[in-house]
């Protein structure tokens, strides 16, 4: 088994926001600034490798039919450990920024997904690493729309002015803006593999 | 009478100035999934709308009653809310297909996607851990049922919307997802109209 390639999949080609479309939520309702993404980048992929790690060491154990709640457990208990971990060591402005989506990663569909796909029937190490791979894609893809969001509608960049030339566009920091950033990247993202595809023949 | 002010507030406010899909960024995988016709869409509300009620009043009494005065909240919340809401989606299912054959007919196959369906534990957590101020059972339950109302009229909204982009020439990049989170943001800048009716919090 190529473990290299395991890691790197996550990251582009099979990205989990862009191009399998897992996790949407969160990837709106917090990436009003490019550090609320990496916050929440950081701790879904932290909660996607440990719950896989786990997952894959009792895929022997657990009867097929009750997987889901059991995986679920496994899940719920890694994500109250971040969320945890979170309100004692983090600023309390970027927690409460980050709200109940933090406790929402349980419902998180990258989360369950690779947790049914990957790690229920692969070993420990690719099970890390494809966790691992995933959580960095998801994480810099909620950096990015972070980052768009940021730049467009606040003037800066993880907080830094990028200049008074840079008129804010409020509207890139409420909802209409998420939505909106958010189906341009995917309209970016499937343009750039139907170019490839036709590259391709 | 206060509270029945109080009750509409809340309704208004989690159904129309801050709805549930297109302020709050929750249950958006049914939104962008389940809309491509008006009657799955429809369905799908009623089943979210439904459930969502229901783990509200459950959910609810098991942080009052059980997580508070042992107090479990910071440990169990999570872990306790989503458990309850996969046995009680479950139980809702079998009832539905003892009592009413018809129902279970149209609701049927959405009822096992709404355990992952971020609303449902969003809304849980909302009237407890994450509450602007102290609900009773009372408002938590309207702010379920209302948050679900919300849920469905952007439902049908975005259905009616995508049926007619079925018809149109969409550049071939952007057909499919990305159109549709296109007409979302032009749908929750209308929402935002809204957004000065009501304020909460006491």
């Amino acid at each position: 088994m190529n473990y290299w390639k395991e890691f790197v999949k996550g990251i582009i080609k099979e990205n989990p926001l862009f191009v399998i479309m897992l996790g949407c939520c969160p990837s709106l309702a917090v990436t009003t600034s490019a550090l609320n993404g990496a916050a929440m980048g950081v701790a879904a992929a932290a909660v996607l490798m440990s719950s896989n790690v786990i997952i894959s060491l009792i895929r022997r154990i657990v009867p097929s039919e009750i997987r889901i709640p059991c995986y679920i457990v496994v899940i719920a208990s890694f994500v109250t450990m971040v969320d945890l971990l979170m309100q004692a060591y983090l600023p309390p402005a970027l927690v409460s920024a980050l709200g109940v989506f933090i406790p929402l990663i349980v419902v998180n569909c990258i989360i369950l997904g690779r947790a049914e796909a990957f790690a229920g029937k692969n070993n420990v190490l690719a099970s890390l690493l494809d966790g691992a791979g995933m959580g960095l894609g998801y994480f810099l893809a909620l950096v990015l729309v972070g980052s768009i969001r940021e730049i467009l509608g606040n003037g800066t960049w993880l907080s830094i002015s990028l200049g008074r030339g840079l008129v804010p566009m409020k509207i890139f920091v409420q909802a209409p803006g998420a939505f909106l950033v958010l189906g341009l990247l995917l309209g970016f993202f499937a343009w750039l593999r139907q170019r490839r595809g036709a590259a391709k023949e | 009478m206060d509270q029945i002010v109080l009750l509409l507030q809340i309704g208004l406010y989690v159904a129309l100035a801050n709805n549930f899909v297109l302020g709050q960024f929750l249950g958006l995988c049914p939104f962008i999934g389940v809309t491509k016709k008006t009657s799955s869409a429809f369905g799908m509300g009623v089943a979210v709308t439904f459930v969502m009620t229901m783990a509200s009043v459950v959910t609810y009494c098991i942080y009052e009653y059980l997580l508070v005065p042992y107090g479990l909240v910071d440990v169990l919340a999570t872990g306790s809310f989503i458990l309850v809401i996969a046995a009680l989606v479950q139980l809702i299912e079998m009832v539905i297909r003892k009592t009413s054959p018809g129902l279970y007919q149209a609701l049927g196959i959405y009822l096992p996607l709404i355990t992952t369906n971020c609303a449902v534990l969003g809304v849980a957590l909302l009237n407890t851990t994450k509450a602007p101020m102290h609900y009773t059972l009372l408002e938590a339950t309207a702010q379920g049922f209302f948050g679900g109302a919300g849920f469905m009229i952007a439902m049908l909204l975005m259905s009616g919307v995508r049926e007619s982009l079925e018809h149109s020439n969409v550049p071939k990049a952007l057909r499919g997802a990305p159109i549709a989170f296109i007409c979302t943001s032009i749908m929750a800048l209308a929402f935002m109209g809204f957004s000065g009716i009501v304020t909460l919090g006491k």
